[in-house]
């Protein structure tokens, strides 16, 4: 098993010098030492998070209303993708245990296999992460804010009294037309018939969004849908000119404050930023053990370092994924 | 230069080796404790799917429920992925009284900061 960690070695002679107190080598033990240090600082960002979380007056949005599209796909799964990635991270945590394992046996052909599985699951995990914060930016059809109070009957037939300066969002059909709409570009042409209201956009291709489905409360409790003349009402009622789409470095469509979207970009860019140099380090160690520098050296104990700082990072997941995306 | 990672009379390192069998063993374990943590990953996301925030009267529950696993699958990880349950006991303590002590305390002290400044923003505008 780990060499000498279960030997029966007296206090005095531990401690008495020339050994190892921790029966490890020294950079086995730095590296704990650092990745103690690490987890301080992720357990500041993610307590900084408690904190302006719980003395927020704003609503605070809901993971699983904010995470729910898929790449390439249209329909709403929510938190589907950010499951899929926390497996792929998981995943890549097992291969990296495998890799130290074959290591301990000095099968150098196991360490390079499941190296590269490793990296492989790293650079998979940093794509799907760009992909998030991609789709975070852009938004899900943005909103725009009501310029005076309306009172609208939603599909489950309650009722709603919705004051001045509520959010209503659009859906993103229709959103990606009213983005241009809303910036003034004049090949976006607003269209209504018969109460039906439509955005077209003219060109080489003709585009064109029906307004079906305005949402209120997309992201906190109590998501419901405006169907028909209600939601020509809501349009109708817009203050003009003050729509938000996606997020960016003043305001988002996620929450009033931008506490949110700041923590989201700052905690998962963090996270993001140690999985990137992780990937690098791997890659590195990956080519020293394909290349038999290990296999000279008598032990594969680097991997093993390199191992414990990628399962660091897979830990470090585990807790943002629960504190950001579930609770 | 005088390696470092070979201590006289002493390699850690050269050590830490095991043979197939004990291998085969120790990859089962590994399995295992995989199968484990998927589980529990999928528990979870189906209850943050199912369960929406605070339209649930039992919210409390859920939410201890979502950092207990958690916890566990933390313990795991450490324990078992980062062979950390193989060390000496002076390790494991060396390495887990940050948490127990400070985070702990943190959390407590960040969630009472953060309700006083909830209700003195409410009660004095």
């Amino acid at each position: 098993m780990s060499g000498h960690s279960n030997d029966n070695v007296s206090s005095k002679e531990l401690w008495g010098g020339g050994i190892s107190p921790y029966s490890v080598s020294y950079g086995k033990m730095m590296m704990w030492f650092f990745l103690v240090s690490d987890a301080l600082t992720f357990s500041g960002l993610l307590v900084a998070y408690g904190f302006s979380r719980t003395a927020s007056e704003s609503p605070w949005p809901i993971g699983e209303q904010v995470f729910r599209a898929l790449p390439g796909l249209d329909g709403e799964y929510p938190l589907i993708y950010v499951a899929l990635m926390t497996f792929i991270l998981i995943v890549s945590s097992v291969t990296m245990v495998l890799a130290v394992e074959a290591g301990h046996r000095n099968d150098k052909r196991g360490v390079v296999r499941w190296m590269l599985a490793t990296i492989i699951g790293g650079a998979f995990f940093l794509g799907s992460q760009a992909w998030e914060w991609s789709h975070f930016i852009h938004g899900g059809g943005g909103m725009f804010t009501l310029a005076k109070e309306v009172t609208v009957t939603d599909d489950h037939d309650e009722s709603h009294i919705l004051p001045k300066g509520t959010a209503i969002y659009m859906d993103h059909h229709f959103g990606a037309l009213a983005e241009p709409y809303n910036d003034g570009d004049k090949s976006v042409v607003l269209e209504e018939d018969h109460g039906h209201v439509k955005l077209v956009q003219y060109g080489e291709h003709t585009h064109e969004a029906e307004l079906h489905d305005l949402t209120i409360n997309k992201y906190v409790v109590g998501e419901a849908h405006i169907h028909g003349d209600d939601a020509v009402k809501l349009w109708d009622a817009r203050e003009k000119g003050a729509m938000v789409f996606g997020a960016n470095m003043s305001e988002n469509e996620y929450a009033i404050q931008q506490t949110y979207a700041n923590f989201f970009f700052f905690i998962t860019g963090f996270h993001g930023f140690h999985v990137f140099s992780g990937v690098v380090i791997n890659f590195i160690i990956f080519v020293m053990a394909y290349r038999g520098v290990f296999e000279r050296r008598g032990h594969y104990e680097m991997v093993e370092k390199v191992g414990l700082y990628w399962h660091f990072i897979d830990l470090v997941w585990v807790f943002v994924f629960t504190f950001y995306y579930l609770i | 230069m005088e390696r470092d990672d070979l201590i006289v009379n002493d390699s850690y390192s050269l050590d830490a080796h095991h043979s197939e069998e004990a291998g085969v063993k120790i990859r089962k374990n590994v399995y295992f404790v995989t199968v484990l943590l998927t589980a529990i990953t999928a528990v979870e996301v189906a209850m943050g799917i199912i369960f929406k925030r605070a339209e649930t009267y039992t919210w409390e529950a859920i939410k201890w429920t979502f950092i207990i696993l958690t916890l566990v699958k933390a313990g795991y990880i450490i324990l078992s992925f980062m062979h950390l349950g193989d060390e000496r006991k002076t390790l494991k303590y060396t390495v887990l009284a940050p948490y127990l002590l400070f985070i702990v305390y943190l959390i407590f002290i960040a969630f009472t900061e953060g309700w006083g400044h909830l209700e003195s923003h409410t009660l004095y505008h």
